[in-house]
Order: C-alpha cells, then sequence, then structure tokens
C-alpha cells in the first residue's frame, strides 16, 4: 500500500467487487474484519499482561538474538506436555552472521501467568503478572531481540499501542473535522462554502507525504514519547481534513433539498436542528468508509514519519522506528526477524481493507 | 480552448495558494537554522544577530514573501542556509532524479495495470481474475516501505542488483552501452517498489471501468457482429472506459511522487526525498519550501495532463 492511496479510494467509491469476494456476503466480511480488528487492538492494549518483557528492558549480552524455538520434544525424543526453549549462548567470536547456538542441555520450560518485576528504577521491584515467561536467569525471545537486546515480541505489542492508535485517533479527528467543516460548507453555502472549499483545494494540491512533511518541518523536532505521539496525531490527522469534506459536503448538499427536510423547515426547525437530526444522519455511511479507509493510511503515515527519526523516539517503541534499524544494510542483511514490525501491518491492513471493502458495497 | 486556459488558470492559482501556506506554516516554526548556535558559548549572540540580520531572518512574513517572491522570479526559489547557496541549483539535479523514478514507475505501473485489468474483467470469474484478486489484495495490504526493505535485501542476498544511487563509482570510465546498463540495474528495484505499490489500485480501477463498459448495450452490439475479441477489448471497449482512468492518471501521480520520496530515502535514490530529510532535520527551511512546491507543481501539472487529455479523449467536453 502507497502513501496518499485512500485517494484513489475516494474517487472511485462503489469499484466492482471481485468474483471470490462477492460470494462471501457483505456482512460476513464486515463481521470477520471487525472480529479481527478488535483482536489485534485488544492484544495490542493487554500488552502489559501478553508482553514477557518491559519494552524498553535491555539484555546485553544478547544483542540480535534470533527468535526462539517452540520444542515439544527434547533431544532425548521425550515429548513434554509444556512446551520449552532452549537457552541461546553467544559466540561473540564466531564469524556467523548470527552468532548464536541452542545449548541442548539446558531446557527452559515455559510458564504461564508468572509473576515478574518491572524493570527501572522507579518502579522499586513492583511485580505485575504475565501470560507467559520462563525461570530466571532464563530468557525467552520468541521473536528474537535488536541490538540493545530489547525482547521484539514485547516492543512489537507496545508498538502498537503507539502506531494503531495513532492512525486510529488522527482519523478521529481528520473526519472530525472533514464532517464540520463539509457540513458547514454544504449547508451554509455562499461566502463560507467558497472559503472552506479552495481550502480544501490547497491541501489537496500537495503530494499527501510531502504536504505531510511541510507541516512536520515546522514543528519541533526533538520532543519526549508522549509529545511526539500527541504533535503526530495532530499532524496527520490536521491535515488530512480536505478529502472527507469534500464528500461530506456532496451528501449535504444533496441532502438539504430533500422533502422532509424542507418539510421539517416549513414546521420552523432550526439550521442547528436540521442538521443534528436530519443532515448529519446521511452522512454516516461516507464517514464510516472513509474511516476505514484512512485510519491504515494513517497508520502508515505514522510508521513512515518515526522510520525516518521524525515520529515517535526512542526508547518508546513503535512499529516504524522499529523498522528503522533496517536501514543498517547489516542489519538488513543478517537479521530477518526484525522485518517483524512491518510484516504486522500486513494483518491490520488487510483487516481494515475488508471493512472498507464491505462498507463501500452495502453503500 | 477555453477548457484549457480555465484548467491552467486554476493550475495558477493553487500553486500560489500552496506556497502562502507553506509560508504561514513556516511563521509558526518554532527556532530557525541559527538556533543551535545560540547555544555554543563560543558564538557571541552579536554573531547570531548578524547572521540572521543577513539571511533575513528578523523581517516580517509579509516582507519575506515579496523577497522569496522575488528570488522565484529570478530562479533561485530562495536560499540554503545549509548550502550557504541558491536553493535551485541544489534542488535542479535532485528534482529530475524524482521525475525519472516517478515517471518510469507511472509507465511501469499502467503498461502491467490495463493487460491484466483488461483480461480479468473480460473473463469475470475465470481463474486469471481470481488470481488478480488475490494478487491486489495482498500487493494491497504491504505497506511501501515494506516492500522497498525486502526487495533491498533481496538485492544483498543475491547480489544481483546494486544496492543504492544511481550509478556505479566506475561509470565514468564506462562505455554508453555498460553505463546504460548500470543505469538500469540501479534504477530497477527503485521503480518496482514505486510501482509495485500503485499497480494493486490502477488494476481495479480498470477492471471496473471495463466491467461497467462491457456490460454496456453497444459492446454486446460490436461483440453480435463478430468482432474478434481482442480487438473488440482494446479498440472498443477501452477507449469507451478511459475517462476515469484519464483522471486517475493524473491522481496516480501524486500517489507515485508521495510513495517515492520513502523509497528514494531507502534505496539512497538521489532525489527529493533524501535532500528534504535532510533540509527538515536542519531546519533549511527554504529547501523545504522548495522542495514541496516542486512536488506540488508535478502533481498539478500531472492533474493539468490529465485534464488536457481528457479534453483531447472525449469530444462531450470539447462541445461544453
Amino acid at each position: 500500500m502507497p502513501q496518499g492511496s485512500a485517494e484513489f479510494g475516494a474517487f472511485c467509491p462503489t469499484l466492482r467487487p471481485f468474483p471470490g469476494a462477492a460470494r462471501y456476503q457483505m456482512k460476513g466480511k464486515l463481521k470477520f474484519g471487525l472480529l479481527g480488528l478488535v483482536l489485534i487492538h485488544l492484544v495490542v492494549l493487554g500488552a502489559r499482561v501478553f508482553a514477557p518483557y518491559d519494552p524498553a528492558e535491555q539484555h546485553r549480552d544478547s544483542p540480535f538474538a534470533p527468535p526462539m524455538r517452540l520444542h515439544w520434544v527434547d533431544a532425548r525424543g521425550h515429548t513434554h506436555l509444556r512446551p520449552f526453549v532452549y537457552a541461546l549462548v553467544y559466540h561473540p567470536e564466531s564469524s556467523a552472521a548470527v552468532p548464536y547456538k541452542e545449548d541442548r542441555n539446558r531446557r527452559l520450560p515455559v510458564r504461564f501467568f508468572v509473576e515478574k518485576a518491572i524493570a527501572g528504577v522507579e518502579a522499586q521491584g513492583a511485580k505485575h503478572l504475565r501470560l507467559f515467561g520462563v525461570d530466571p536467569p532464563g530468557e525467552i525471545f520468541l521473536l528474537g531481540t535488536d541490538d540493545f537486546g530489547r525482547d521484539q515480541l514485547s516492543r512489537l505489542l507496545y508498538g502498537g499501542q503507539v502506531s494503531l492508535f495513532a492512525g486510529l485517533f488522527a482519523a478521529a479527528l481528520s473526519l472530525g473535522l472533514g464532517v464540520l467543516l463539509g457540513s458547514a460548507s454544504g449547508f451554509y453555502g455562499s461566502w463560507l462554502d467558497a472559503i472552506i472549499m479552495r481550502g480544501a483545494e490547497i491541501f489537496m494540491a500537495l503530494p499527501w507525504i510531502y504536504l505531510l512533511f511541510a507541516v512536520r518541518a515546522f514543528l519541533p523536532l526533538h520532543v519526549g514519547a508522549r509529545e511526539s505521539f500527541f504533535l503526530l496525531v495532530g499532524v496527520i490527522g490536521l491535515t488530512g481534513w480536505a478529502r472527507p469534506s469534500r464528500l461530506v459536503r456532496g451528501v449535504v448538499l444533496s441532502a438539504k433539498h430533500r422533502e422532509y427536510v424542507l418539510a421539517a423547515r416549513s414546521f420552523g426547525a432550526s439550521n442547528f436542528y436540521l442538521l443534528r437530526r436530519h443532515i448529519l444522519s446521511e452522512t454516516y455511511g461516507v464517514v464510516l468508509t472513509q474511516a476505514a479507509l484512512l485510519i491504515p493510511q494513517y497508520i502508515l503515515a505514522e510508521v513512515t514519519f518515526s522510520f525516518l527519526g521524525l515520529g515517535v523516539s526512542e526508547p518508546a517503541p513503535s512499529w516504524g522506528n522499529m523498522l528503522a534499524a533496517l536501514q543498517k544494510l547489516s542489519v538488513l542483511e543478517s537479521y530477518w526477524w526484525m522485518f517483524a514490525a512491518g510484516l504486522v501491518l500486513v494483518p491490520v491492513f488487510l483487516f481494515y481493507h475488508l471493512v472498507a471493502d464491505a462498507l463501500q458495497q452495502g453503500a | 480552448m477555453r477548457y484549457i486556459a480555465q484548467r491552467f488558470a486554476h493550475a495558477i492559482l493553487v500553486l500560489l495558494g500552496v506556497s502562502v501556506l507553506t509560508f504561514l506554516l513556516l511563521e509558526l516554526a518554532p527556532g530557525d537554522y541559527f538556533a543551535g548556535m545560540r547555544l555554543n558559548p563560543q558564538i557571541s549572540a552579536q554573531t547570531v544577530t548578524r547572521l540572521r540580520d543577513a539571511y533575513g531572518l528578523n523581517r516580517s512574513l509579509p516582507v519575506t514573501y515579496l523577497r522569496w517572491v522575488g528570488s522565484v522570479l529570478r530562479g533561485d526559489l530562495g536560499y540554503s542556509f545549509a548550502y550557504n547557496a541558491p536553493v535551485w541549483p541544489l534542488l535542479k539535479s535532485r528534482a529530475g532524479n524524482t521525475l525519472i523514478l516517478s515517471l518510469i514507475a507511472l509507465l511501469a505501473s499502467w503498461f502491467a495495470a490495463i493487460p491484466l485489468g483488461v483480461w480479468s474483467a473480460a473473463r469475470r470469474g475465470g481463474w486469471l481474475d481470481g488470481a488478480t484478486s488475490a494478487g491486489t489484495t495482498l500487493l494491497l495490504a504491504l505497506p511501501d516501505v515494506l516492500i522497498a526493505l525486502g526487495l533491498l535485501a533481496f538485492a544483498l542476498h543475491t547480489g544481483w542488483f546494486p544496492t543504492g544511487g544511481m550509478a556505479s563509482i566506475a561509470a565514468q570510465e564506462m562505455g554508453a552501452a555498460a553505463r546504460v546498463r548500470d543505469f538500469v540495474l540501479h534504477l530497477a528495484l527503485p521503480a518496482t517498489a514505486l510501482a509495485a505499490g500503485v499497480l494493486p489500485i490502477l488494476v481495479r480501477h480498470v477492471r471496473s471501468a471495463m466491467l461497467d463498459v462491457l456490460d454496456s448495450p453497444h459492446l454486446r452490439a460490436a461483440r453480435g457482429h463478430g468482432i474478434p475479441r481482442t480487438r473488440l477489448l482494446f479498440r472498443h471497449a477501452l477507449p469507451a472506459a478511459a475517462n476515469p482512468l484519464i483522471s486517475l492518471f493524473g491522481l496516480s501521480l501524486g500517489t507515485l511522487l508521495s510513495g517515492s520520496l520513502l523509497i528514494e530515502v531507502v534505496m539512497s535514490w538521489p532525489g527529493l526525498g533524501p535532500l528534504l530529510l535532510q533540509a527538515i532535520l536542519e531546519r533549511d527551511v527554504y529547501v523545504v519550501v522548495a522542495a514541496v512546491l516542486l512536488s506540488a507543481l508535478f502533481l498539478v501539472a500531472g492533474n493539468f495532463i490529465a485534464d488536457v487529455l481528457l479534453y483531447v479523449a472525449d469530444p462531450r467536453i470539447r462541445v461544453e
């Protein structure tokens, strides 16, 4: 999916469905997509429990450890009910690209619902429950580690909180602004309409990512993780208002001359009442479809910003700044598990596209 | 002719609007290129003030804007603090490189999308249609960052393609044929990554536009006359389906320019992308403004070309 692809979706809202896709019921598609999205968001929100480590917890003695394999059968052929991993031994003097070997003599059974101390000085040894882990001093890295020996799985889960919700909040902001300006423009018309629509044209005259960069360029560069999250949400959300507002305007324009609206007006309904009660309800379809198209694009925008070092900064994880490790060719060549933060976007986008498809067919 | 003149005037106005917008943003920016110098105890406050005076950073917004417009008219496009030189000579070759990459990707993606879309529409429900459906769905869900990184990893592992830049170091000593081959090898991966991003969208729209036309009575009549299938599809159906696709052509250029920014950075293609990123990190504001405006110019030009094409292709627009 390229940057700015939602523009195409808005351009031609009624794409013919493919035969394979049409075989499913529209509702089934919608349910399946939504279910997938809800599951992914729940897992990411529950990172505190699902992640075996804290996202910034470093294991300096195991940088770029490969993902550990879960085993059920040990070296002597015995089968265990409880899955286990073998401890990894680091051979820094080895010339192999990934200088780790499984130590077949150190079996680390996976324990479920373990209490583990929270890393960091401020935590003062406080503990909380985690879904799984191994007995210390053993370590478990199911998706490998990065250059500081931070567990990739944990960072992926915590990073999702940033990346997924940045997209969600930014889309909410964009659509809110789009509905506000679009309905005002369509309903009141005249000079207000002219100003808003000329403004929208200027915003749409820039390729999407250049527009984002232009706005980002003039904002502070070095800010904390929390500030940068809201900064990104603001930048992405506020620059994306133009297209939704144009679509909403179109719907409002056609809705305001419906007979029931005219009737309500003749009964003395105020403008505000008409907008709230009769006209905005017509825009739900467009807004929902736009949301399903915009959110993945905005997630990608956050990932791109953080990937290029203009977004959420280390040590806070985001899928973008996790991918940034791959900018080094040596990492790209040897450590394939660093792709995880990019690959996890694929199911997210698939589910969003499924929902968008279903909404467009239903519209 | 009036139609084209109207579109042209509109394009100019939009560009003016974009430049005003970027300057408004510029005014909001905290700090400037020399802000970092204030922290350096070896540079006195007077020096910083003198530098800011010299580079015109202490003037009001309207004055700055007018001076910038003057510099655009002189062909400088502002002044780069970091390079201590006018912006246009810096930007010229890089804008050309971005344009080369985007245009090649544009051509490649359209040349692949039209036959794929036409054939999957012609054999609706067949295996090719199913494969196209699955392929476009998957490609659409692959973020362009991932495609670029994946192709780069592929180049590293196989060694078949260079991993960055536009030409080998030894390109100067090569013969003409070898130099062209070298350039094509360097271009192949970035262009593929870029084209792969827009391809699924284009295929879907071509297919959709074709389906609309294939159901229409005049095509059923043509089929009844016994016109061979290929000729029917490409001579009769495709031109009738062309209108929405021509508008899409202009839009696809915008998406390609957006996508190329990222891919240029990942694959170290010496285009506008890396320069813009560097300029943002250094707060070299006029380079940012110029790069952003150039991208707007490309997009507006693309839409203008689409408008002209539409004018040529569709007699109904000419009558109005």
